[in-house]
């Protein structure tokens, strides 16, 4: 048990998916302007990032290590990504057309975000069990939540701060970003 | 003339990532050491030409509905190719970049250029395309590494630059190191006029 619960802290704070693994940038940037965006993607991590590291690791177990096919993994994870997003937005389309809109052209693009895949991907590389899959899966997505919604607030922020020129748009936000990812550091001494 | 304009866009006008600003991960993740950049970029551009290739010959035949789903097999069949022969050819590259090979495919740019040009472009624009934008993407990650690596272990392409006095600053190849070196690099960019936004 003491186990999950450090790879939970560790996958959370430590080693955070977005701000010490660098995965995930895109959305990073692209959605934190304002807090409910940020809170839909995050939500939608959460969601399909649990979803697709349970599923991606079931079929890689039994099937492609079974049959010998794990050169194909690459595909057959994006393939199995895809359509797990799909199906999540025709989910929220129908259900929460609000949280729809405000997603907008980012809720496809959760089938491009290095994150799910890349969790996907370290999932089976690092040879995790299932629960570890399910521990690892789940709090990763909260971890990028986490950043996600953090840097939404400091934005939303810096909306109203006078900034110089040159520094405007995707320049500050990384240097935010890597200022958080600083302070990310603290944790180190905690796993 | 077209064609030599669809090149030379990808080197400075929309230069990925400064400019275009998509494919942060890889970006920041690989830019440790000049090797590993120039080795990211050279892949991304095989990947990029070809599936734009491909993708520009069957723009025709894809249904408008499920054109995202196909365009990722695509470029995911072009990664595994790239990701055997490294392996098989380039192992050292191979381990250094990790699970970053296979990351290709969610690589924003290349999905972003299948859909935003060679779906709807012909073979030699999509080729002179793919060509410009891979081009632009390893000169961006070998900069962008190159001043990582000087400051951050005192070499470039792991010959030793600085003096036997110099103090790494290890800050500069941390995860922090990167996001705020590329933050500082758009905004340089920004002197030349506003970036485009996401």
């Amino acid at each position: 048990m003491s186990d999950y619960l450090l790879m939970a802290v560790s996958a959370i704070f430590v080693n955070n998916i977005l701000l010490a693994q660098y995965l995930g940038n895109c959305p990073f940037v692209g959605v934190s302007k304002k807090m409910d965006t940020a809170a839909g993607m995050a939500g939608g991590v959460v969601f399909v990032l649990t979803l697709a590291g349970v599923i991606t690791w079931t079929i890689d177990f039994f099937l492609l290590r079974h049959f010998d096919l794990v050169y194909l993994r690459t595909i057959v994870f994006i393939l199995v990504i895809a359509a797990l997003v799909q199906f999540v937005e025709t989910f929220l389309k129908k259900m929460v057309p609000p949280l729809y809109k405000g997603l907008g052209i980012f809720l496809p693009l959760i089938t491009t975000n290095c994150a799910i895949f890349g969790v996907c991907i370290i999932n089976v590389r690092k040879d995790f069990n299932f629960m570890e899959t399910l521990v690892f899966s789940v709090t990763s997505a909260i971890g990028f939540g986490l950043a996600l919604v953090i840097m939404a607030g400091l934005r939303e922020r810096m909306a109203t701060a006078r900034i110089p020129k040159i520094m405007e748009g995707t320049a500050v936000t990384m240097i935010t970003a890597g200022f958080m990812a600083l302070s990310f550091f603290g944790f180190l001494g905690m796993a | 003339m077209s064609i030599v304009k669809e090149f030379t866009k990808g080197l400075w006008a929309e230069i990925p990532p400064f400019r275009f600003v998509l494919g942060l991960c890889p970006t920041l993740a690989v830019t440790k050491s000049v090797e590993t950049g120039i080795g990211m970029g050279l892949m991304l551009t095989f990947v990029l030409v070809f599936s734009n290739i491909l993708i520009s010959l069957l723009r025709k035949i894809i249904p408008p509905s499920v054109r995202i789903a196909c365009f990722i097999v695509v470029i995911a069949t072009f990664v595994v190719i790239v990701e055997l022969v490294s392996q098989a050819y380039a192992y050292p590259l191979y381990q250094k970049l990790g699970i970053f090979i296979p990351l290709i495919v969610v690589n924003c740019i290349v999905l972003g250029r299948a859909e935003a040009f060679a779906s709807k472009n012909g073979v030699v624009a999509s080729i002179a395309d793919g060509l410009g934008m891979g081009i632009g993407y390893t000169i961006s990650l070998t900069v962008l590494a190159a001043i990582r690596e000087l400051f951050g272990a005192g070499t470039l392409y792991g010959i030793k630059i600085m003096g036997p006095s110099f103090e790494p600053f290890t800050f500069m190849v941390s995860a922090p190191g990167a996001f705020v070196c590329l933050g500082l690099i758009l905004c340089t960019m920004n002197l030349f006029g506003k970036a485009k936004d996401m």
